[in-house]
């Protein structure tokens, strides 16, 4: 098992003040406010962020600012046309499956193995591979997902995972690693 | 000037519809499917990529709503797969059976193991 080393509070507490900070200012903002009123909603935006932060800190991020290193934001990025790509390709798959009149499905569960070590990339992975071509997570023990597929290509699990993973784990490495 | 904004329009709507075909999709495939965990397959996917295509495109009709759809699209990415994967769990403990031409259960090993 690898241990979860955690930063420390103050460092996730800034973490969590950020974040929450930034989306604030995303909903707050509306074009040509002027400077009077962006400063006023700012400024309340700093006290709420600090009342979300102190109750929920500790529940949002174990390594804290680390999260926010450029190389960690850098990958995110380039993750997300992959991601989005593979939605794509998801939707058109299920159009294929919904509207063909003999319904070509061939379902089953299948195991595949991660080395993602990190809970929050676990979860990230999950939830990629549920939104991805046939495929949606159903339980994660450890190093184990286990996944529902709407038409089973290999029982196995180093061919599955391939299969299954693509290149999300290359990239989550990186992101969350 | 004003064609941009025509042209944007016409971009939003076509967004729009591409989203509610989709959201179509998600409605017809949860009649289609044979059992629970095959439906919640199409619905997450479809009903997902269908909200955030509709939301791209409300922020294309009116720009100003860019950042907070844009959001809103996310929070809807991290949400929806979790409640997905919940829901199919919860009905596999419940005991309801895989569709009778399902060809492999590997999760029924685990639950042996434990």
């Amino acid at each position: 098992m690898v241990s979860l080393e955690t930063a420390s509070k103050g460092s996730r507490f800034a973490y969590a003040f950020i974040i929450y900070l930034i989306i604030w200012c995303i909903f707050i903002y509306s074009p040509g406010i002027d400077l009077r009123h962006f400063i006023q909603e700012f400024s309340v935006g700093i006290v709420f962020s600090l009342i979300a932060a102190g109750l929920s800190y500790e529940h949002l991020s174990m390594r804290g600012l680390k999260n926010l290193s450029p190389r960690r934001i850098w990958w995110a990025i380039k993750y997300v046309p992959v991601f989005i790509w593979a939605m794509i390709k998801a939707n058109i798959d299920v159009a294929y499956r919904v509207l063909h009149p003999a319904r070509p499905i061939k379902p089953g569960i299948v195991r595949i193995r991660t080395s993602l070590k990190n809970p929050v990339g676990k979860l990230a992975l999950a939830n990629s591979i549920t939104l991805t071509p046939g495929t949606m997570t159903m339980q994660i023990v450890k190093d184990r997902y286990y996944i529902h597929w709407i038409y089973v290509r290999s029982e196995d699990e180093e061919e599955a995972g391939k299969d299954i993973k693509g290149n999300f784990e290359k990239y989550l490495k990186e992101v969350f690693d | 000037m004003n064609w941009i904004f025509l042209i944007l329009e016409i971009f939003g709507y076509i967004f729009i519809g591409i989203g509610s075909f989709f959201l179509l999709l998600a409605s017809i495939g949860l009649l289609r499917m044979p059992d629970v965990y095959n439906r919640m397959q199409t619905a997450t996917k479809a009903t997902t990529l269908g909200a955030l295509s509709v939301l791209f495109g409300i922020g294309l009709l009116d720009l100003n709503w860019m950042p907070k759809s844009l959001v809103i699209a996310l929070f809807i990415l991290l949400t929806a797969p979790v409640g997905a994967s919940a829901l199919a769990r919860a009905s596999y403990k419940a005991g309801i059976a895989l569709w009778k031409g399902s060809v492999v259960d590997k999760y029924k090993e685990e639950k042996e193991e434990e």
